[in-house]
């Protein structure tokens, strides 16, 4: 058991640091490499916390997948350039440290409250992870968790759909003269190459 | 191999049905408007009719289903509650369908993904009202969050996209919180299904402290989707900037399901803990009702008046939430349909009164609207009445119920705050009429002469009629159906 | 075994985190590596309640939302570009055409 422990107290406070670093980063691919970091660390942590498969899935969708879509966002939009970091809104930056302090407050609260924690059978987590933890997963996904599981491919579905219609260069219009009447959206772009891109989700 | 797989867990796909008739039809509605190369929208709009109606006749066979309480592995509840609220949700994509054809029609533009969009959207807001499990309660949410901020960038105004980023950011901002409350609800229990959560709590095996957490962050995660202050923000810049057809379709569909989501989860699992969410909700009603209302006579746009409108319609529907009773539950959905079919009407009036697509919404506009159009000018005074709660129509009956159930409870407090802010409310609702009816026209707007978009109008006229002269239409269904089963 | 309140704590300050995030940076972008933080927190959390618990579903949710934070992602990304597109900014305050 101690090598858990030594793995958390190792992973943990990087990956806290990591995420603060990611808050206080004027820069934002400095800001979205500190997160690769974090969702990194936290991979690390699911291995200790008995979930080996969500550790492969985390390092494949998380900070493979989504974070280079950050990334090529980031640098497609060319905002790499210095935000300042001066607060526009008075006391936004205040409120939002309250509110930090208040969730940490609160869920230590909760959990001060609740030591002597109720678990039921303890039949052990080696018996629900039956035959291995990738295995077990997939027999409860595709069983006690079928609907959820077909739901999210509907979601997946409009999340391609709706980033395809949000992220296409209009065509043309039809009626130029009645959509001068209508704000103009589309600014002449003339940098930018006229081929349709198309956002594709990951995952 | 797979005869074992099928037939383990029985598999009960009756009580999705509707929502298995509605992916179906948007996948052909989406297949429809992408590959066929002449685009038809108005075919595209009949065969979307088709799905809902299909899934409305399906719904409907639900009323009487004699299958298990839950079904597919404890994910669906297949009671009457979710039926009506299913019957609710179909209805307003219908007419939202009809209104939003004639608006991007109008607007010249061509829409082909609305339809599919609106068909998916109200996918998950069916499902979410059946979901008994809170995995997918949080997924349903996520798809009719995540169409929904696609419909708002629709029409590619500045204001749209604008809208729909702060929409997003909020939106999955909020999402966050759900979902922590799920989280601290499953650590709580040692489930998701809402049943379960339920006997845990009653007896006295979950964490209470741990369960607690989860409720604030629960009601923080719903507050966002209800539009429930403090967490209305988005609300006026998201109505006031989306399609007129599209606001039109989630002021009443959004409110409806997430109220449907939040009655259940809060009825059935944290029934146990009734005594501690009551004040939230109480508090929540109170700060809705009052800020909604007095921000509401500040407006001069039309949309953003509504849109505070509908935050102020929440917080009343709060009141019925908070009695967490039967009959809270059941004034809690006369008060969801009657507000549905006011609100839906009202911006599909302002859809037709201002002009092609967004020009002309300011209240300044609506100056002398009798003059250039009776109609609209007569159904729109139908409808802000019945917001005003003033008595032939269901508005009237929608805020007595609600009211009655929250003095039962014993909350005489908050009815009364209740009653003041209807007080309140009348008066900016009092001062469009006095607009439309006793001033001279400022600028010369044409509004839409179309037919059809109108009957899409005048059937949520006729029913803000008809349940305020005969609620007893509706409410011995009701009655029914506010018998959440777990 | 690491003890659950340990955990806990830990997954509260990487959320707490996001939430500083989401309300304090100005830049679409880092508002929506912000929320990734917040629901990778969450993720956290559930598999910790998984281990604790003896009992699969908080893993199988946790792929759920790593699902969920994909599509959010990239419809995110997509109203960014469009944004950015129409106004050559993705700062929200600057977005700001309509009041908060």
């Amino acid at each position: 058991m101690a090598a858990d422990w030594i793995v958390f107290w190792v992973c943990a406070p990087i990956s806290i640091g990591s995420a603060i670093a990611m808050l206080l980063q004027r820069n934002a691919v400095h800001a979205a490499l500190f997160l690769i970091v974090n969702l990194f660390t936290v991979a690390v942590l699911y291995l200790v916390l008995g979930a080996p498969f969500l550790f492969a899935v985390q390092i494949i969708v998380y900070a493979g997948a989504i974070m280079v879509l950050f990334l090529f966002v980031i640098m497609l939009l060319g905002v790499d350039r210095e935000e300042r970091l001066v607060e526009r809104l008075r006391g936004q930056r205040t409120a939002a440290i309250l509110l930090g302090l208040g969730v940490v407050g609160e869920v230590v609260f909760a959990i001060r409250a609740g030591v002597g924690f109720s678990t039921r059978a303890p039949a052990g987590f080696g018996a629900a992870n039956g035959g291995g933890n990738p295995q077990a997963l997939g027999r409860l996904l595709f069983r006690a968790y079928f609907l959820p599981f077909e739901v999210t491919s509907i979601l997946l579905m409009v999340a391609a759909v709706a980033a395809m219609v949000l992220a296409r260069r209009r065509e043309r219009p039809v009626a130029s003269a009645e959509r001068r009447a209508q704000e103009p959206i589309e600014p002449s772009e003339p940098s930018e190459p006229s081929e349709p891109r198309e956002e594709e989700p990951v995952g | 191999m797979l005869g074992q797989f099928l037939s383990h867990p029985p598999v009960e796909l009756g009580p999705i049905g509707p929502e298995l008739v509605l992916a179906g039809a948007g996948v052909l509605v989406l297949l429809g408007g992408a590959l066929v190369r002449r685009r038809q929208p108005r075919a595209l709009l009949l065969a979307s009719l088709a799905g809902l109606t299909g899934a409305a006749v399906v719904s409907v066979s639900l009323w009487r289903w004699r299958g298990h309480a839950t079904v597919l592995g404890g994910m669906v509840q297949a009671d009457r509650f979710a039926v009506v609220a299913r019957l609710i949700l179909l209805g307003v994509a219908a007419l939202a369908l009809v209104l939003g054809h004639h608006y991007f029609e109008r607007l010249g533009e061509e829409r082909p993904e609305f339809y599919p969009l609106v068909l998916f959207t109200t996918l998950g807001m069916t499902l979410i009202t059946a979901a008994a499990d809170l995995i997918l309660v949080f997924l349903a949410l996520e798809i009719l969050s995540l169409s929904l901020y696609v419909l708002t960038a629709l029409s590619r105004r500045l204001a749209a996209v604008e809208g729909s980023m702060k929409y997003f950011l909020l939106g999955a901002f909020s999402s966050a919180f759900f979902l922590y409350g799920v989280a601290m609800a499953y650590g709580a229990t040692g489930s998701t299904h809402l049943s379960t959560i339920a006997r845990s709590l009653a007896g006295q095996t979950g964490n209470q402290a741990l369960a607690l957490a989860a409720v604030a962050l629960l009601v923080i995660g719903f507050g966002f989707k209800v539009a429930a202050v403090p967490f209305h923000m988005w609300t006026p810049d998201v109505y006031q900037g989306a399609p007129t057809a599209v606001t039109a379709y989630m002021s009443a569909a959004t409110k409806v399901a997430a109220f449907a989501a939040f009655l259940r989860v809060l009825m059935t699992s944290f029934q146990p803990l009734t005594w501690d969410w009551t004040p939230i909700v109480w508090g929540l009603a109170v700060a809705t009702m009052i800020v909604g209302s007095v921000l509401a006579i500040a407006q001069t746009d039309i949309k953003r008046m509504l849109a505070y409108s509908s935050i102020a319609h929440a917080g009343f529907v709060l009141v019925g939430v908070s009695a967490a009773t039967q009959e809270g539950i059941q004034s809690a959905l006369f008060y969801l349909l009657a507000y549905a079919a006011t609100i839906l009407g009202a911006f599909g009036v302002v859809m037709l009164a201002s002009g092609r697509g967004e020009e002309h919404t300011s209240l300044g506009s609506y100056a002398g609207l009798c003059r250039r159009s009776p109609l609209l000018a007569g159904l729109m005074s139908l409808f802000l009445l019945s917001m005003a709660g003033i008595p032939p129509t269901a508005g009237f009956i929608a805020k007595v119920n609600v009211f009655r159930a929250a003095v039962d409870a014993g909350h005489w407090g908050v009815a009364l705050v209740g009653v003041l802010a209807s007080v309140v409310a009348a008066f900016f609702y009092i001062r469009v009429m006095v607009l439309m009816y006793m001033q001279e026209p400022l600028e010369d707007v044409e509004p839409d002469p179309s037919i059809v978009p109108r009957l899409a109008v005048a059937v949520p006229a006729l029913l803000t009629l008809l349940f305020g002269v005969f609620p007893g239409l509706v409410l011995g269904l009701l009655e029914r159906a506010s018998v959440l089963r777990w | 075994m690491i003890r659950l309140p340990l955990v806990l704590f830990f997954s509260a300050v990487l959320f707490s985190a996001g939430v500083y995030g989401v309300l304090a940076r100005r830049n679409a972008v880092l508002v929506l590596m912000s929320i990734e933080l917040m629901l990778n927190a969450v993720n956290v959390n559930l598999i910790a309640f998984s281990q604790a618990l003896h009992d699969l579903t908080g893993q199988a949710f946790a792929l759920f939302v790593i699902a969920v934070a994909a599509a959010e992602v990239g419809i995110g990304l997509a109203i960014v570009i469009l944004i950015y597109r129409n106004r050559e900014t993705i700062n929200i305050d600057e977005v700001n055409l309509l009041k908060w």
